[in-house]
């Protein structure tokens, strides 16, 4: 079916632009995604979604939008259709009163505000989120061992696998940049058991729904494709991630994730801010 | 015994006494195997293949590594005499001055007391290692525990400052924590020291005096130990 016979009726009805992006979203996916998967995966997200945004007071985000951390807890906010008003920091023009006012130990993004309590540490508000808006989908297991176990695969993404992704980009020449990737390799292949061993079968580590540890690797989904284009490398494959590699498309393609997500352009862009001058001429043609 | 519950531990370790003062406060019994680091159990490697490391709780057959996520599966899995505050930004609270505790307060004070540093960066770090102190002080308040009334998560997250702070601050010889400067701090480790439960859980200050004179000596070599 071509995506213009699908496209063009709905232009010419009364339908609204936003209507019309969610039907182009889905006859886009449904090229790209296994039918089975997308009906199976998304038929109830969307219905939940629809009935969307509920707020519990006041919400906020101090966040960057190339920030993999902000964005953990922006989709965990969209989807629990929380809503919120995205403030985005502007580190060009220094940290904001605000910022330090919020985080005054780390100074970091993101930061929620949710009325006057400010909440830092993404994988800490992403649990917050959880807690407090419980008619959404649960982002935690409800089994005490299950959800002990997420916890312990997010903090594994934040202690191993997120310093080799800033090793790599930040790397002082190719002999450290290698051995960052090489780390990060093993570290995704531990992940990719935990995959295995986590879904069930299932899509998502949550299963049929996005979890934590979704959540806390999807983050990143961007950036590992930045660090590819840029450096000319497999960090996901066939051979050692099939399973990862499959998610990756079906987190990509999530309703929560896909509205909020940046583009790879866009974060290629920014990242050639933190890549050292060398890197960033082969890279630079690398995307050309 | 608790449903077959088992420890792997190494006892002088303050990520193991987390996992044990758990257990003990809320009354539940288990099985405890210490470890030799330098001679791991094939079991340790099995339960824990990604990290190698102490504490792992076994619990009906199913492993559990990093002290803090035992701690809130046992409070999950055994609801009596809660730790975790209820209200969801009150635990926010408690996990987050937990990370704070562990990943910017311990290591910035062991810097500080063993002198971890170049002799011009010293007084650096000491500032820095009182501006952290002084963060959590303030968080403590005038709070019998910062559970409130009774010890909570946070306490046990802050078990360090209770067991392992007092001998090392006597091996270096001097006292970065102190009366003095942080009453709150002070008056809360008394209490925690009176608790039984706690006291029982620590370990004894001997060994850990010699662990942190070797220490200091192993950096400063003219500091002779008293």
């Amino acid at each position: 079916m071509s995506i213009l016979s699908f496209v063009v009726p709905t232009i010419f009805t009364q339908q609204n632009a936003q209507s019309v992006a969610r039907s182009t979203c889905r006859s886009l996916v449904n090229l790209f995604v296994p039918p089975y998967k997308y009906s199976a995966v998304f038929s109830h997200q969307r219905a939940f979604h629809d009935q969307c945004k509920m707020g519990k007071g006041d919400v906020k985000l101090l966040g960057l939008w190339a920030s993999p951390f902000a964005l953990r807890v922006r989709f965990a906010l969209e989807l629990k259709c929380v809503d919120y008003e995205n403030l985005e920091e502007n580190f060009g023009a220094g940290k904001s009163e605000l910022l330090l006012i919020s985080n005054p130990v780390y100074k970091k993004v993101p930061v929620l505000l949710h009325g006057d309590k400010p909440i830092s540490e993404s994988l800490i508000i992403v649990q917050y989120i959880d807690e407090v808006w419980t008619d959404g989908p649960s982002i935690l297991p409800l089994d005490p061992y299950d959800r002990a176990i997420a916890r312990f695969w997010a903090a594994y993404v934040d202690d191993k696998a997120y310093p080799y992704m800033r090793a790599i980009i930040t790397a002082d020449g190719e002999e450290a940049r290698a051995e960052a990737i090489a780390k990060l390799k093993e570290c995704l292949m531990v992940l990719e058991d935990a995959f295995v061993k986590s879904s069930k079968g299932k899509p998502f580590f949550g299963g049929d729904e996005i979890g934590y540890v979704d959540i806390a690797l999807g983050a990143s989904m961007e950036w590992s494709k930045v660090i590819e284009k840029a450096f000319d490398v497999k960090l996901f494959d066939e051979e050692t991630t099939p399973n990862l590699l499959a998610w990756i498309d079906v987190f990509l393609a999530h309703p929560a994730i896909k509205d909020v997500m940046p583009t790879t352009d866009k974060v290629f862009e920014y990242a050639m801010n933190f890549i050292s001058p060398p890197s960033k001429k082969a890279a630079a043609t690398a995307a050309n | 015994m608790g449903e077959g519950l088992k420890v792997y531990g190494f006892s002088i370790s303050p990520f193991t006494r987390k996992v044990l003062m758990t257990l003990n406060l809320k009354g539940i019994k288990y099985d405890y195997v210490e470890e030799d680091l330098n001679n791991k159990s094939s079991d340790l490697v099995r339960y824990n293949p990604v990290h190698k490391a102490t504490p792992v709780l076994l619990h009906k057959g199913n492993p559990l590594p990093e002290s803090l996520i035992i701690v809130e599966y046992i409070d999950e899995t055994w609801t009596d005499k809660p730790l975790m505050p209820v209200d969801p930004y009150d635990r926010a609270m408690a996990r987050f001055w937990a990370n704070f505790i562990d990943t910017k307060l311990v290591p910035s004070i062991k810097v500080a007391v063993l002198k971890e540093c170049e002799e011009h960066e010293h007084e650096k770090k000491i500032e820095e290692a009182n501006q952290w102190v002084k963060t959590i002080e303030d968080v403590l308040g005038n709070k019998k525990f910062f559970g409130g009334e009774k010890i909570g998560y946070l306490d046990i997250a802050a078990i360090w400052l209770v067991g392992w702070v007092p001998p090392m601050q006597e091996a270096a010889g001097w006292q970065l924590i102190n009366k003095e400067k942080y009453p709150n701090l002070s008056a809360w480790t008394e209490e925690m020291l009176s608790h039984v439960t706690v006291k029982e859980n620590l370990p004894h200050r001997d060994p850990l005096y010699a662990y942190y004179v070797w220490r200091l000596s192993g950096f400063k070599p003219e500091l002779t130990p008293k």
